[in-house]
């Protein structure tokens, strides 16, 4: 038992049936009857659909149906929703136009849905959808924030004049203007966070069915939160009771933020199996999911930093442009605010911070929540620019964070934009990552590196991220439209094996392994005893999903809460089977025992004695099962500083990274080898941000020239270094494990870190992301020029 | 229009008539309900599909079926011998080297072929030859720890 519980690196359970191939991922169901669905995709950015003739796609082999958005229309299906309305500068809501689950008048973004082909076969949809013929009336796109902004543009939607999503503002104006004023020293950067697609390995994929006999409607999907999307479609979509959706979510194969959303693909199989009495199946292929899996970042950022002659920080104040694509997703409106602008304090003590916000709509694909959301945004500003003022001020990029760190003695801390930071230890993290990068050691690395004739640089990237989202009353007040607790239900069976019931969805997090840990922990139970239960609409209680670190956090302390009431009933069937009142029932890691005697009786009796209740309490209901919910008293946390070091080749502009170490405090941790797991991914992901990765499209057409792993260049196993992992240990004090959340923050701390390093070693702050060979040696070349004229 | 194809499928020979356009990836995934090989893309750069032709490691997106005629195909489902996991396998559970376990049968079957043909590899061998191998997860950091102690188990 001492080597499965809390603390171990307890090999996943989950594990055998993905190594054998084995996982039911939802394109590997499929179901009697089954038609295909395939759609006629927008092949323009901008365009009012004139007409659409299917006539010829109708009558091609093995078609049952094609359907436009006129069709959907006729049975009145509600469009797709944003469930996060943010008020603006002057408390008006947010601009939020219908998005259609097919396009009715015009299409917004190349690869809008204009006709779906519904067939008997997948091949036999795909050409059919071919022999579609819309014409358009094109219209001039546009793709960016900046020229969305100005004064005759294309409007992208006729009810959001301007493009402007909203004009929102967060923090005191005034304090931080006073702030500036007396300042001795004003960093100033601009900064543009690169769009990106999150690209889980596993295209979205959807089937819907419809029992008319049970008028039953059952949803497999690829999704992070069945009962959310369940929620969506019911209440807002089709106006269904609930009782009788039921939502699947198996096997998924990553997310990162993208398969929270509910989307037009899944709605249109419902809608189509519920109209054909059949089940209807969709799988994106790898282009769909660059044009329609909803994008991630894209924002352009002023943001300014005022310092006293020592460089402590006065005032911050950033102004941020945010796309949100042409139509407003599931969760958009909250990212670039909420999830963004309240994590502008990074780990520091500045007093007095304001953001404006202004969020536009461009002829692009949705852009939502991406590993990390708003948080990485965040990171990146806050530092990029405590980079960039320290080497402004001559002080060394270490000493001037740790001059400003909220203090150990500080906790909790009330930050001036709204956070109350629960715990951590700032500066020990930050001696730590010095020590296992040896970051002393950096200058004759550096020299050494340049006898070769390469560019040496490092850089540092201390994060704050705020997980275990969120006290329901607190995401409420800021215009969520659903409360963010979360669910367990913990059955034992009478032969003491446990189902535990998790709200929480895994896609590649591996709950199955630590949730069941926790439950072994305290509740005695071997793991193998142990099944997790998630994805299932019909057998999990309704539960929020997992996105923003939250499961262990939220998911994992509703755990705890139903393994408390087990134990409450557990001693009270001991007390009757040991002939003792309930108050002298001890309790310890799965044995009851009276106190002060060597009676004792274990968890698996009383199980089975909760079911076969011969010799029982008379007052006591039979059974050993309990549900819990938890809503989580605070955000939690994480914190952290990486360090990441390259050597750039100057003739070739290629960037190595060469050294990577993250020391990370994620509260207490219950899986150390699924939580560095996490970690190498996130600063994967951060690191393809940095060095690699970005959505493109034309300005002039709209056409996303990115649309393929040909074009998008994802990273590979060799352009990535191994990663040294420390981490430090400051318990959550809120929440019953402990824990804080690790899922994201690699991908919010590495691409700070990384362009840290890159500036440094370049010794200018003008570059973007992604800092490609090209953009680099361009770089190298303007330097070299700027060089020779002097 | 369809064809007749054989293919011999983790030892079975497999006769099905099919549309000429079909890929080996679908003969297996649609016409023999082998799903544990996965498409992740439509260019072949992903590698979520890799299976064994007559011993070496193929992307099944990228051959049709009718070109394996006649051939012998392992896929993930066949690798496990006896009942016994195959060293890779059992490297990538031990090492963590999986989190969604999309990429994974992909991964491992190339990293079998990998370790076939390069009985020792270096790190920098593994890195270089996972290329053609995509995971959006690990950061392939216990992958290539996977992949050096699989091809170490598999020298016996």
């Amino acid at each position: 038992m001492t080597n499965q519980g809390i603390g171990q690196s307890v090999r996943r359970k989950e594990d055998f049936r993905f190594i054998t191939g084995q996982g039911h991922y939802t394109d590997d169901i499929n179901r009697p009857g089954q038609l295909y669905a395939y759609f006629h995709r927008s092949p323009h950015a901008f365009a009012k659909i004139k007409s659409i003739n299917t006539d010829a796609a109708r009558k091609m082999p093995g078609v049952v149906a094609v359907y436009t958005g006129k069709d959907v229309a006729v049975d009145k299906v509600g469009g797709l929703i944003c469930g996060w309305t943010v008020k603006d500068k002057k408390g008006e809501p947010h601009k939020a136009p219908r998005h259609d689950i097919i396009a009715i008048d015009h299409v917004r973004h190349v690869g809008d849905q204009v006709a779906v082909v519904i067939a008997r076969s997948l091949g036999e949809a795909r050409d059919a959808a071919e022999a579609i013929e819309v014409d358009y009336d094109v219209l001039t796109p546009v793709v960016d924030v900046v020229t969305a902004l100005q004064p005759g543009a294309p409007e992208v939607h006729a009810d959001a004049p301007g493009n402007l999503c909203y004009d929102w503002d967060f923090g005191d104006k005034a304090a931080t203007e006073a702030a500036f004023a007396k300042a001795a020293h004003v960093t100033k950067i601009d900064l543009v966070n690169n769009r990106l697609s999150p690209n889980p390995m596993e295209p979205r994929s959807a089937i819907g069915e419809y029992e008319p006999g049970t008028d039953q409607t059952t949803v497999y999907t690829t999704s992070q939160n069945p009962h959310v999307i369940r929620l969506i479609l019911c209440a807002f979509v089709f106006g269904l009771p609930e009782h009788k959706v039921r939502v699947i979510a198996p096997d998924v194969g990553g997310g990162f933020g993208s398969k929270i959303f509910n989307y037009a693909e899944e709605t249109v199989c419902v809608w189509a199996a519920r109209k054909l009495k059949k089940p209807v199946k969709w799988t994106s292929d790898r282009t769909e999911a660059f044009l329609t899996d909803a994008h991630g970042r894209d924002h352009v950022t002023h943001a300014e930093l005022a310092m006293d002659k020592d460089g402590k920080f006065l005032g911050f104040r950033v102004e941020t442009k945010a796309n949100m694509g042409a139509y407003l997703s599931t969760f958009a409106s909250a990212v670039p605010t909420y999830l963004y602008a309240l994590l502008l304090a990074g780990q520091y003590t500045t007093p007095a911070i304001y953001a404006e916000v202004k969020a536009v709509f461009t002829n692009t694909t949705p852009v939502d929540a991406y590993r990390g959301a708003g948080r990485p945004e965040a990171t990146y500003v806050v530092e990029r620019i405590v980079e960039a003022a320290a080497r402004e001020l001559k002080i060394d990029p270490a000493e001037l964070r740790r001059r400003n760190f909220v203090p150990d003695d500080a906790f909790p801390y009330q930050t001036p934009v709204a956070c109350v930071y629960d715990s951590g230890q700032y500066a020990k993290a930050l001696d730590e990552a010095l020590k296992m990068s040896d970051y002393a050691g950096f200058k004759q690395r550096k020299a050494e590196a340049a006898k070769k004739g390469k560019l040496r640089g490092i850089g540092l990237c201390a994060y704050i991220e705020a997980c275990g989202i969120a006290p329901s009353a607190v995401v409420g007040s800021l215009g969520a439209g659903v409360g963010l607790w979360e669910s367990a239900q913990i059955r034992f069976n009478a032969t003491g094996s446990v189902f535990v019931h998790t709200g929480s969805h895994s896609h590649g997090q591996g709950h199955e392994t630590t949730f069941a840990q926790i439950v072994s922990d305290r509740l005695g139970v071997p793991l193998e005893s142990i099944e997790v239960v998630h994805g299932d609409t019909a057998l999990v209680p309704m539960g929020m999903g997992t996105y923003g670190s939250r499961s262990l956090a939220v998911g994992g302390s509703a755990i705890m809460r139903a393994a408390d009431k087990i134990i409450d009933k557990g001693k009270k069937i001991a007390a009757h089977l040991m002939e003792a009142s309930v108050d002298d029932v001890a309790y310890d890691k799965g044995v009851f025992s009276v106190k002060g005697t060597d009676k004792q009786v274990p968890m698996a009796q009383i199980a089975f004695t909760a079911y076969v209740p011969h010799n029982y309490p008379a007052d006591l209901e039979p059974g050993l099962e309990a549900s819990a919910f938890y809503d989580p008293a605070n955000f939690t946390f994480p914190a952290g500083v990486h360090v990441a070091e390259v050597e750039i080749d100057s003739d070739t502009g290629v960037t190595r990274v060469v050294n990577w170490v993250a020391v990370d405090d994620f509260g207490k941790v219950v899986n150390p080898m699924i939580v560095e797991g996490q970690v190498h991914g996130g600063i994967a992901q951060g690191v393809g941000q940095a060095l690699l990765e970005g959505v493109v499209y034309d300005p002039k057409s709209g056409q996303l020239l990115t649309a393929s792993f040909n074009d998008y260049c994802m990273p590979r196993a060799d352009d990535l270094p191994s990663y040294k992992v420390g981490m430090i240990e400051t318990p959550c004090p809120h929440n019953p494990l402990g824990v804080k959340g690790c899922g994201e923050a690699g991908a919010i701390a590495a691409p700070a870190a990384l362009m840290n390093a890159i500036t440094d070693a370049l010794g200018t702050e003008k570059i973007n992301m992604p800092a490609t060979p090209q953009n680099v040696w361009r770089v190298i070349q303007s330097q070299n020029l700027a060089a020779a004229a002097e | 229009m369809t064809i007749s194809v054989t293919i011999t499928v983790n030892g079975q020979p497999e006769t099905r008539d099919v549309e000429p356009r079909t890929l080996l990836v679908q003969f297996l995934r649609e016409h023999l309900q082998l799903t544990g090989t996965h498409v992740g893309c439509d260019t072949s750069q992903c590698g979520a599909c890799v299976v064994h032709v007559d011993g070496k490691s193929v992307k099944a997106c990228t051959i049709l079926a009718a070109q394996a005629q006649g051939a012998k195909v392992t896929t993930i489902e066949g690798l496990a011998a006896d009942g016994k996991l195959h060293p890779m396998q059992e490297a990538f559970r031990e090492h963590h080297a999986l989190q969604c376990g999309f990429c994974t049968p992909g991964m491992i079957m190339s990293a079998v072929d990998l370790a076939q043909r390069n009985p020792n590899p270096s790190e920098e061998t593994v890195r270089h030859e996972l290329e053609g191998n995509l995971c959006r997860c690990t950061g392939y950091h216990n992958i290539v720890k996977a992949v050096m102690a699989g091809a170490q188990a598999m020298r016996g």
